[in-house]
C-alpha cells in the first residue's frame, strides 16, 4: 500500500494548489523520474527509557516517550524544503533518522524512499556521504587536531589524488584559498569555516543535503551567501532540506516549508501560501503567521484550537 | 562608570609596559630561550627543595643511625671511644644545618658522598640499583600504558555492553587492590604453583655477573613488571574511557558518521588524535606513581633497585644514599612532566604558540574575502 502511494505520480508538474503525499507544490519542484528525491511517510520515533519522575531509583519502570509521529515530509529535486519549528523539538532527530542514524534504545516506524526506492537503516547508512550529505551548524564539527584539507579529504570512494583534486576545485568554486587547506580548524574565521562544512557535504557529489541551522552565529551578509549557496546547489538539481527555527529565513530562502510542531509536521506547503493567513491550512500556521514582526506579532492560543480540532 | 573604568584601565597600563619582558624574548628563538631559562630554574629549585626536606626528614627521624646499624647486642658491649667514633661516621651527632651544608658543598663539586650503610660511594651503590629499577619501570610504564589506553577505548566503543562491563568491572577490582597483595598472589600463583617465574631477585642465584644474560634478567623481570602494570592499567583505562566517551559523543565525530565513516576508521583517524593529549598526561602523571608502587614491588619480589635501596637508606639513616635518591627520583618525574609539556604542543596545534600560523591565518583570511568578493554569481 505504502509503495502504491510512491508511484502515483503521473503528472510531473502539480497545481500549486492542489494537496498531494500531504504537501503542496513550489514552482520550483521537479519530480524527476516520477517520484520525489526524498519522500517520509509516517514517521515515528520514541525512545523507551527509565522512568525519570520515579522516586524508588531501582524500581523505575520503562517509559516509551514518543518524540516524533506521523510525520509525512517530500523533498523534490530543484527545490529548498525547510522545517521550521522550535528549538529542541526534535529536528535533528529527524536529520538524524534521514541519514540511518539512530540510537540503540530509538523505536523508529514509518517508511523513507530516497529517489524512489525504499530504504531501510542499512541502505541509508550507505547512503549517508555520498548521496545524502549533512551541513553541520558550527565549527566544532571540524576535528580540532587535523588539518582542514584531510578532513575535507575524508574516506570516500576514489583515491587521494582524485580526492585532493575534488577538494582543490571545491575551495576554488568557494572563495577558499589553497593555503586553507594546510590550516587547523580554530585558524579559520567563521565565514571560512562554514564554507569548509560546505565543502565537506559536497566532496561526494550528494543530490541531497541537509542543513542543519546552518546560518547562526553568521553575520547577515555572511549568511546570504550560504544561503544563496544551497540556492545554486538546488537550481543545479539537487534538493535542500533546511532545518531551521527561524521562521523568516526559511520564508526568505525556501521554495516550501513544513512547519514542525509537537513531534510532527503539521502543514507542509510552498512560501506562496504564507502571502495570506487564509492559504494556509493549520491552525498552527495561521497562527505562526499572525506572530510574524511584519503582521504584528500577534500570540495566538494556538494549543487550545489544537485540542478542539 | 565608563570614565572610571577607563581612568583605571590608564593605571594599570604602565604597571604592565614595566612588567613585560625585555625586547630579546619576543623573537621565536627568545621565547624558546625563556622556557628553557624558566625550566632550569625550576628544576634547580626543586632539587634544592627536594634535598632538603630529605635532609630534614632523617634528622627527625626516631631511628638513630648507630643503634640500627650496629645492633642492640653489640652496641651494649662497645666501648665509650668506640661509640663516639660510630657517631662521628653517622653524623647523629652534628646539627643537621651543617651536615646539609657539608653535603650541598660537596655536591656543587660533583661528589654524591658516601654511602654510610653500603660503605661505598653513593653513585657505585645506585647505578647498577638505577639500571634494574628503570628496566622494571620502563617495562610496568609502557605495559600499563599501551594495555590502559586500548582497553579504555574498547570499552568507549563499546560503551554500556558487555566488552565495556568486563573492563570496568576489571579495573574497579584492580584499583582496589594494593599492590604488594597482588605482587604476593602473583608469587603463589606464577612462582610457587606453577614454577613459569623465579621467586625474586634480578638475577638467578649462584650466577656471576658477567654470566648472568639478557634473557635470564628479563624472565626476572616479568612478574614483577606484570604486577606494577596491572594495578597501572586501571588507572589508565578508566581515565581514556571517560575521555574517549567524550570524545565519540563529539560532533566532529557525528560529523564523521554522517559522512559515511566506519567506527574503526573514526576511532583510527579521530579517536587516537584527540585522545594522545589526555593519554600523555596521564602516562606522565603516572610515572611518580610507578615509582611509588615500584618500592613495594621490589620489597616483595626482593629485586634490587631504587625502591628498595631506598627503604635501607631509610631504615638505616643513611643520609647521603636516601638524599640521592630523593633528588634523583624527583629528577625523573621532573623530566617526565617537562616531557609532556613539550609534548603537548607538537600534538595539539592550539597549544603551539607559533606566530607563523598567526600570520598564515591572516593571510589566508585576507585571501578568502578577497576570492568571495570576486566569486562569479550563479
Amino acid at each position: 500500500m505504502a509503495v502504491s502511494v510512491e508511484t502515483t505520480h503521473a503528472p510531473h508538474q502539480h497545481d500549486a494548489r492542489r494537496e498531494h503525499h500531504h504537501h503542496t507544490h513550489a514552482h520550483q519542484s521537479q519530480h524527476l523520474g516520477g517520484h520525489h528525491l526524498l519522500q517520509v511517510e509516517g514517521l515515528g520515533i520514541g525512545f523507551t527509557m527509565y522512568d525519570p519522575g520515579e522516586p524508588r531509583f531501582f524500581k523505575a519502570r520503562q517509559l516509551f516517550v514518543p518524540v516524533i509521529h506521523d510525520l509525512h515530509i517530500a523533498v523534490h529535486r530543484g527545490e529548498i524544503v525547510a522545517i521550521v519549528g522550535a528549538s529542541g523539538s526534535g529536528k535533528t532527530l529527524l536529520a538524524d533518522s534521514i541519514m540511518g542514524m539512530f540510537a540503540p534504545n530509538a523505536q523508529v516506524s514509518g517508511n523513507i524512499w530516497y529517489d524512489g526506492v525504499k530504504q531501510d537503516a542499512a541502505s541509508l547508512a550507505a547512503l549517508r556521504g555520498s548521496s545524502i550529505a549533512l551541513v553541520p551548524q558550527s565549527i566544532s564539527h571540524l576535528d580540532p587536531l587535523m588539518r582542514v584539507g584531510r578532513q575535507v579529504w575524508g574516506r570516500g570512494a576514489g583515491d587521494k589524488h582524485a580526492r585532493m583534486a575534488r577538494q582543490r576545485e571545491l575551495f576554488a568554486r568557494y572563495g577558499l584559498p589553497e593555503a586553507a587547506a594546510r590550516l587547523y580548524p580554530h585558524e579559520l574565521s567563521g565565514g571560512m569555516a562554514r564554507r569548509v562544512l560546505l565543502c565537506c557535504a559536497l566532496m561526494d557529489a550528494p543530490q541531497l543535503i541537509i542543513a542543519d541551522e546552518p546560518t547562526p552565529g553568521l553575520d547577515p551578509a555572511l549568511a546570504q551567501v550560504a544561503l544563496a549557496d544551497f540556492r545554486d546547489f538546488a537550481d543545479a538539481g539537487g534538493g535542500v532540506l533546511l532545518i531551521t527555527h527561524d521562521i523568516e529565513l526559511a520564508l526568505s530562502v525556501a521554495d516550501r516549508v513544513a512547519i514542525f510542531n509537537q513531534g510532527t509536521v503539521v502543514e507542509e506547503t510552498s512560501v506562496a501560501s504564507f502571502a495570506s493567513p487564509h492559504t494556509l491550512a493549520h491552525p498552527f500556521s495561521k497562527a505562526l503567521w499572525h506572530a510574524l514582526p511584519e503582521h504584528g506579532f500577534v500570540a495566538q492560543p494556538v494549543y487550545g484550537e489544537e485540542g478542539a480540532s | 562608570m565608563t570614565d572610571k573604568a577607563q581612568q583605571l584601565q590608564g593605571d594599570v597600563r604602565p604597571v604592565r609596559r614595566v612588567l613585560r619582558l625585555p625586547r630579546v624574548f619576543s623573537s621565536p628563538f627568545g621565547a624558546s630561550a625563556l622556557f628553557v631559562a624558566r625550566q632550569l630554574l625550576r628544576f634547580a629549585l626543586l632539587l634544592v627543595a627536594v634535598s632538603i626536606v630529605a635532609f630534614v626528614l632523617v634528622s627527625v627521624s626516631p631511628i638513630d643511625p648507630v643503634q640500627a646499624n650496629v645492633g642492640q647486642a653489640a652496641y651494649l658491649n662497645m666501648s665509650e671511644a668506640k661509640r663516639e667514633q660510630l657517631v662521628q661516621y653517622w653524623g647523629s651527632g652534628t646539627p643537621i644545618w651543617e651536615r646539609y651544608g657539608a653535603w650541598a658543598q660537596a655536591i656543587l663539586h660533583g661528589d654524591w658522598g658516601t654511602s654510610l650503610r653500603f660503605n661505598a660511594p653513593v653513585p657505585d651503590v645506585l647505578a647498577p640499583r638505577l639500571a634494574s629499577s628503570l628496566a622494571l619501570m620502563t617495562s610496568a610504564w609502557l605495559l600499563s600504558g599501551v594495555l590502559g589506553v586500548v582497553l579504555g577505548i574498547v570499552a568507549a566503543v563499546w560503551r554500556d555492553r558487555w566488552p565495556d562491563r568486563l573492563i570496568k568491572g576489571y579495573c574497579f577490582v584492580l584499583a582496589s587492590t594494593p599492590t604488594f597483595w597482588l605482587g604476593l598472589v602473583f608469587l603463589v600463583v606464577f612462582a610457587v604453583w606453577l614454577g613459569w617465574f623465579p621467586l625474586g631477585f634480578s638475577v638467578p642465584i649462584g650466577v656471576s655477573a658477567s654470566e648472568v644474560t639478557l634473557a635470564q634478567s628479563i624472565h626476572h623481570l616479568v612478574l614483577p613488571a606484570l604486577t606494577l602494570s596491572v594495578v597501572g592499567v586501571a588507572n589508565i583505562a578508566l581515565h581514556t574511557r571517560e575521555k574517549a566517551v567524550d570524545v565519540l559523543q563529539s560532533d566532529y565525530v557525528r560529523q564523521a558518521r554522517t559522512r559515511g565513516e566506519s567506527t574503526p576508521s573514526i576511532v583510527m583517524r579521530h579517536g587516537l588524535r584527540n585522545l594522545a593529549l589526555p593519554a600523555l598526561t596521564l602516562q606522565c602523571a603516572s610515572i611518580s606513581e610507578i615509582f611509588g608502587g615500584s618500592v613495594l614491588v621490589e620489597q616483595v619480589f626482593s629485586y634490587p633497585g631504587l625502591g628498595q635501596a631506598a627503604v635501607t637508606a631509610g631504615l638505616g639513616g643513611d643520609a647521603p644514599l636516601l638524599v640521592a635518591i630523593a633528588v634523583l627520583s624527583a629528577a625523573i618525574v621532573f623530566v617526565g612532566n617537562l616531557a609532556a609539556n613539550i609534548l603537548y604542543g607538537v600534538i595539539d596545534p592550539r597549544i603551539r604558540t607559533r606566530r607563523s600560523s598567526l600570520r598564515v591565518l591572516r593571510r589566508g583570511e585576507l585571501l578568502a574575502e578577497e576570492a568571495g568578493e570576486r566569486r562569479p554569481d550563479a
